[in-house]
């Protein structure tokens, strides 16, 4: 009885979740096989999922036709992976500032760190942009790189690391005669390697989607990054969205080649997320 | 520690600090003292930045603006459909993911894409799903639901759900997972002996699992109050920053980015809005982290 009930459950559990992921997925399934189909078949009532023949004249219309398509997703490139550079090293410096080198105002640095976490963007929005008016880089990409060259969450995850880091490593280090620098990138980065995988792909995401700065900060279309240029290709192609589905596919290939090498990583990344 | 070997110290620490201090102090708390200024200011971005000093009155004006009132609404409309539909939808999958099954990581990886993919892609892959020669549609009215396809985002009186759709839709994973992880931290003791109590799986949830995940449930409520209080991307994209059909979009972010970017004169105004809504949000962080029994600096643990 006890077993029956059991393998019950089970079957349903399997069922929910099948129909769940199902839903979950469908829309990102249909929209790569659209991306492959003339416009006619896409709008064809009743014409099935998988098209008639893959074509690949989206994809070739888009880089072809579309002259500032490649511009923006090497815009994309650049701002994502220059950022996401940056914040690695400032964001794990910082974090092992704060949790081993004794300085005046440590504690209150860490505090303001702690409540900056939770300053919405709303609010700096407005105000950066006058400020990168005044300093003359609105509509560069320092615009997009620049007020993000840190993350607090992730110097405030780099510090909760660094805590709990056997402190003996680096004394024995420093007998050796390694400045601080040097035990730093000798002994303590390789050590906080899958800490700083994890906000190396967080971070890059977070610069790799971002829609709402690039549509305040940039102006000019060749210096727009894939998202915003997603978004003004669709305003051009209304609703052609045979080339609008190939150019949401370019945008989340990269991402999804990433997951998958990456796998681990982002998980350990939600739970850290989680215990925040 | 001897003076000079303090003084070695200090500087290690100016060169590790430096450049989170320059960001701390140009982007983040600058601007936040420059908002409440601008705030009590009407401000003129023709030719050099003028201020003009008018103390409360754009908070008053505010609180008088029709459109603040709907997009104050619609965001509120928004967030208390949205997010409890989210939390409880994300709690059972977890459940159901960790009811020891088999393939338990590939489900977990495969729900996981939409948390990855850009807002700007998502949202027009669901304005084509939602098209009026989209698969809604076609469902529907193959379900006999209606015979006349419905135009669900140039509707006022489907567009703000429709939206709602697919945020429940692309957020729901992110939480199952963090939920997932929580669930894996209870204790399995609590359950063996609500068996032997014989307790059956209702029971059991409603009385182990649901206090127990107490502290994660507070979590994701906090991120999906915090997130919905904020939809900028999805409606921007659908009514291309209009939050049209007939404001049936504008939502709080919305309309601070209109004033402040889409009109002349009416960023102090938008600064404004901008304070009150982050002071909202500030509200919500503060009572979870109160309620949250966590030590928030880890030191603790």
């Amino acid at each position: 009885m006890k077993t029956r009930g059991k393998k019950i459950s089970r079957t349903v559990a399997y069922v929910l979740l099948t129909i769940y992921s199902a839903i979950t997925l469908y829309p990102f399934i249909w929209a790569f096989f659209a991306s492959f189909k003339p416009y006619s078949e896409i709008v064809k009532v009743g014409a099935p999922l998988i098209p008639h023949t893959f074509s690949m004249a989206n994809y070739q219309y888009i880089f072809t036709q579309d002259p500032l398509f490649p511009k923006w997703i090497i815009n994309s490139l650049v701002i994502s992976i220059v950022g996401t550079l940056i914040n690695i090293v400032f964001n794990s410096m910082s974090g092992y500032a704060l949790a081993r080198l004794h300085f005046p105002g440590r504690n209150a640095l860490f505090m303001i760190i702690l409540v900056c976490i939770m300053v919405p963007a709303q609010i700096l929005l407005i105000p950066n942009y006058l400020i990168m008016k005044a300093l003359g880089i609105l509509d560069s990409y320092s615009a997009l790189i620049l007020p993000s060259a840190v993350n607090f969450a992730y110097i405030f995850m780099m510090r909760q690391f660094f805590i709990s880091f056997p402190k003996e490593l680096e004394e024995s280090a420093q007998l050796d005669g390694l400045g601080r620098l040097g035990i730093f990138y000798k002994i303590v980065v390789p050590m906080a390697k899958s800490s700083i995988a994890t906000q190396a792909i967080f971070v890059f995401l977070a610069f790799w989607n971002d829609f709402m700065r690039p549509l305040l900060y940039i102006t000019t279309e060749s210096k727009y990054t894939l998202t915003l240029g997603l978004q003004s290709f669709q305003t051009q192609h209304g609703t052609q969205w045979n080339y609008i589905m190939a150019a949401a596919m370019i945008t989340i290939l990269p991402i999804i080649v990433l997951y998958v090498l990456l796998n681990r990583y982002f998980m350990v990344g939600m739970r850290i997320g989680g215990e925040k | 520690m001897s003076r000079a070997e303090r003084k070695k110290e200090l500087i290690q620490a100016a060169v590790f600090v430096l450049p989170t201090l320059a960001v701390l102090l140009v982007f983040t708390l600058f601007p936040v003292v420059y908002a409440f200024y601008l705030s009590l200011n009407k401000v003129n971005l023709v030719g050099n930045v003028s201020y003009q000093f008018v103390g409360f009155q754009n908070f008053i004006n505010a609180f008088n603006d029709s459109r603040v009132a709907e997009a104050l609404w619609n965001t509120a409309k928004y967030v208390l459909i949205v997010v409890p539909i989210q939390t409880v939808l994300a709690l059972i999958l977890a459940t159901v993911l960790n009811s020891g099954i088999k393939f338990q990581k590939t489900f977990r990886s495969l729900l996981f894409i939409p948390t990855l993919t850009s807002s700007s892609a998502l949202t027009l892959i669901f304005m084509f799903i939602f098209s009026l020669n989209g698969p809604i549609n076609s469902l529907l009215m193959d379900l006999h639901v209606y015979t006349q396809p419905i135009n669900f985002l140039n509707d006022q009186s489907t567009v703000l759900y429709a939206i709602m759709a697919m945020n429940i839709w692309s957020t729901v994973p992110m939480f199952m997972t963090i939920y997932l992880s929580g669930l894996q931290d209870i204790d399995s003791a609590m359950y063996e002996a609500a068996d032997i109590d014989g307790a059956n799986m209702f029971q059991k949830w409603f009385k182990i699992t649901i206090p127990q995940i107490a502290p994660v449930t507070n979590y994701v409520v906090m991120m999906g109050l915090i997130s919905t209080f904020q939809l900028f991307d999805q409606p921007y994209i659908v009514s291309q920053g209009s939050g049209g059909p007939n404001n049936s979009t504008l939502t709080l972010s919305l309309i601070i980015y209109q004033y402040a970017f889409r009109q002349f004169g009416t960023m102090g105004y938008a600064s404004a809005i901008a304070i009150l809504l982050t002071i909202v949000i500030f509200i919500i962080s503060m009572v979870f982290r109160r309620f949250s029994s966590e030590d928030i600096t880890g030191e603790g643990r």
